[in-house]
């Protein structure tokens, strides 16, 4: 996979309009790497000029500072508005609310200011542009998909309408979810939940969640989130369900149904 | 003339004991950091007036916001009459504003009734909500025995109270038929259903019920102000500063540490030239109730233990011990406490820990259910957060799995063990 870094393009004299930042889970989890690939299969195919930081890339510190830690979170804060003000980026895209979150309403008060877009309102953006064209027969059309909301997203952001409208665009069957959009029920990852073993409890909060998803008869679960891919995907195989249902990412839905 | 004094005085004893808590809640409140406030406040009073005027955030769960309406615009508009009573306490008069308002006033008192009853009406329906229906937010575990009398001894107040106005409307018609001395209010619509109960009565008998029903309807909404300061009620007040203050940022910014800033800064070499002093950094995060701003202490005062938080929480919902409204609930008894302590906070006992463990601040997923949930605007997350602030940078108190990912992100520069240098490789990968 060709995929430019910031320092590859500066050294060529190119600045690119894009920077994608891909965040930790995107370049390091298993499950999520399939999601970063298959929105740069989608950046490629539009022919969209972009970058990344590669190695230059580190957690934004979301974690860190929701777990109480403000010290790391600033010291990554800051370093990593050092490299992005050094290749003067200017617009962010992320596949990841948390990043997205972080370096669009954090960032701002300690020097970093960009255009932050989550990959969901890009790609809702490219549908609505018509630069997105979905082939017809595809594996989705019809089919019964839910809309898992993602907290950071959701509520943190009021992000609601953008990833439901890059569903509406695959013609799918798209059923709600009894808690969705503000009363959307988190996946038990955020706020570092992601980072340690839940408290005492009666039940886990993915298995209420999915659940609740299962309910709705959907066959594709979707979501816009690393932490609630895990969570639900997790939740999917405790009551044995991956053949039948599966969680997939917006960008996946997409990449898959234009056959990329 | 006795009536008068003793109303006066009455009236004079509970504003002083009414002033005096104000003094002592405000004082409570300014145990807090003084926060800047940012954003407009054209949108600050947008909010006061859809969220707290309008209930905005009510009509999400329709009946509950239909009847508490009732009670809310029961409440500020026979208020109006109260301001009649107390006229006519201090003047001697009778039913002050009837000459002056001529044929307006009986269709007040007409509309002030249908209120009356509305009230009356809703109390009751919220009492079996509570106490017969049983809805489970109202019965959650902070909710023990003083926060569901203190729920029901005001449902009950609200209707005695509202009781006690129908039952003077109605003497009072039975007194103008038969003594001209009694303004005419006309009829009065829902009051004359109680007229037969008292139609038997002889004149005197009649006189001592209309009083009595006056004098307890006053000193009952006297003596219920007063009791408000104590009680979860406090919300009628405070509901309308606190959507005043709510943060206007997007409900996931968590606000900045400046002075980490500061020191984070000079640490990587990047201090400007410091034009302040440095100050003394005092406590990082929140221990006690003195850490936190008074948006929060504030906050606490304006809860009013309606569970909506709460019940939307993921884990509360799953079974673990966070709650929200008892994050609110525990903000507010402790700084109760620190007032009775006569503002000291040595007496050995602290928010975190005496009133709020670390498994409930642990348990949070910062997911913002209960800051959306909440109808007035109450934000039970930033304190969560300045609780963690607190253990993470002075305790360094984290969960063990937390402090390697601190560790992790310090090291690798991703929350998990992988080498930083291995960050691009999903690249290298074979599609």
């Amino acid at each position: 996979m060709n995929v430019p870094t910031l320092a590859e393009l500066t050294a060529k004299g190119e600045s690119p309009e894009i920077l994608f930042w891909v965040g930790c889970a995107g370049s390091f989890d298993d499950r999520y790497k399939r999601v970063t690939k298959a929105f740069v299969k989608i950046m490629h195919a539009l022919e969209i000029k972009f970058g990344v930081l590669g190695t230059e890339e580190s957690c934004t510190g979301d974690p860190a500072r929701r777990a109480g830690n403000e010290f790391l979170f600033q010291m990554q804060a800051m370093s990593n508005i050092q490299v992005l003000n050094g290749y003067g980026v200017k617009k962010i895209v992320t596949a990841c609310p948390h990043c997205f979150n972080t370096l669009k309403n954090e960032y701002p008060e300690l020097g970093g200011n960009y255009e932050v877009i989550h990959h969901a309102t890009f790609l809702q953006q490219l549908i609505n542009d018509g630069k997105i064209k979905l082939k017809d027969g595809h594996a989705f059309k019809g089919k019964k998909i839910t809309f898992h909301d993602s907290c950071y997203l959701g509520r943190a952001n009021n992000i609601y309408e953008a990833p439901r409208e890059v569903l509406e665009a695959l013609d799918a069957d798209l059923v709600e979810m009894k808690r969705c959009r503000t009363t959307g029920l988190c996946c038990g990852a955020g706020g570092a939940q992601m980072f340690k073993d839940a408290e005492k409890g009666k039940k886990e909060i993915n298995t209420e969640r999915t659940e609740e998803a299962l309910a709705t008869g959907a066959t594709t679960v979707a979501v816009a989130c690393p932490f609630c891919m895990t969570m639900m995907t997790d939740g999917v195989k405790s009551k044995e369900k991956e053949a039948e249902v599966k969680v997939k990412d917006l960008a996946e839905l997409i990449a898959e149904a234009n056959g990329l | 003339m006795i009536q008068q004094v003793v109303f006066a005085i009455v009236l004079l004893g509970f504003s002083y004991f009414i002033a005096r808590r104000i003094g002592l809640i405000s004082k409570g409140i300014q145990l807090g950091k003084q926060t800047p406030l940012t954003g407009d406040s054209s949108s600050r009073w947008k909010n006061v007036l859809l969220i707290a005027f309008g209930q905005k955030k009510m009509f999400k769960r329709f009946i509950p916001a239909v009847l508490h309406f009732f009670i809310y615009a029961g409440f500020l508009i026979i208020n109006l009459e109260v301001f009649e009573f107390i006229i006519d306490g201090l003047a001697g008069t009778h039913r002050f504003f009837a000459p002056y308002l001529g044929s307006i006033y009986p269709v007040l008192m007409n509309v002030f009734e249908f209120l009356a009853v509305a009230v009356l009406l809703s109390c009751v329906f919220f009492l079996i909500r509570r106490n017969v229906l049983k809805v489970p937010r109202f019965w959650s575990a902070e909710m023990t025995r003083w926060p569901r009398l203190d729920a029901n001894t005001i449902l009950v107040v609200e209707i005695v109270l509202m009781f006690a106005i129908l039952t003077m409307n109605a003497t009072d018609q039975l007194l103008q038929s038969r003594d001209a001395h009694y303004t005419a209010t006309g009829s009065l619509f829902f009051s004359s259903f109680l007229m037969p109960v008292f139609e038997n009565l002889e004149i005197g008998s009649l006189i001592l019920v209309e009083r009595f029903a006056w004098w307890f309807h006053i000193v009952g909404i006297l003596g219920f102000a007063l009791y408000v300061t104590y009680s979860k009620h406090l919300h009628i007040f405070m509901a309308f500063p606190n959507t005043y203050y709510a943060r206007l940022e997007p409900k996931g910014q968590i606000h900045n540490m400046p002075v980490v800033t500061q020191e984070v800064k000079s640490m990587l070499g990047l201090a400007e030239a410091s034009t302040t002093p440095p100050t003394e950094p005092g406590r990082f995060g929140a221990k006690d109730v003195n850490d936190l701003s008074r948006v929060n202490l504030m906050a606490a005062f304006s809860c009013t233990e309606c569970g909506r938080c709460t019940s939307e929480c993921p884990a509360n919902l799953t079974g673990k011990k966070l709650s929200p409204r008892k994050i609110m609930m525990d903000t507010r008894d402790r700084v109760e406490e620190v007032i009775k302590n006569g503002g000291k906070l040595d007496d050995g006992k602290s928010l975190l820990g005496d009133y709020i463990t670390k498994e409930e601040i642990n348990a949070c997923t910062s997911c913002n259910a209960c800051v959306e949930a909440c109808p007035v605007m109450i934000n039970p997350l930033d304190i969560i957060i300045e609780l963690r602030r607190y253990v993470a940078m002075e305790e360094s108190g984290s969960p063990a799995s937390w402090n390697s990912m601190f560790q992790n992100i310090e090291t690798n520069f991703a929350p998990w063990k992988f080498a930083s240098s291995d960050r691009f490789n999903w690249a290298k990968d074979q599609a």
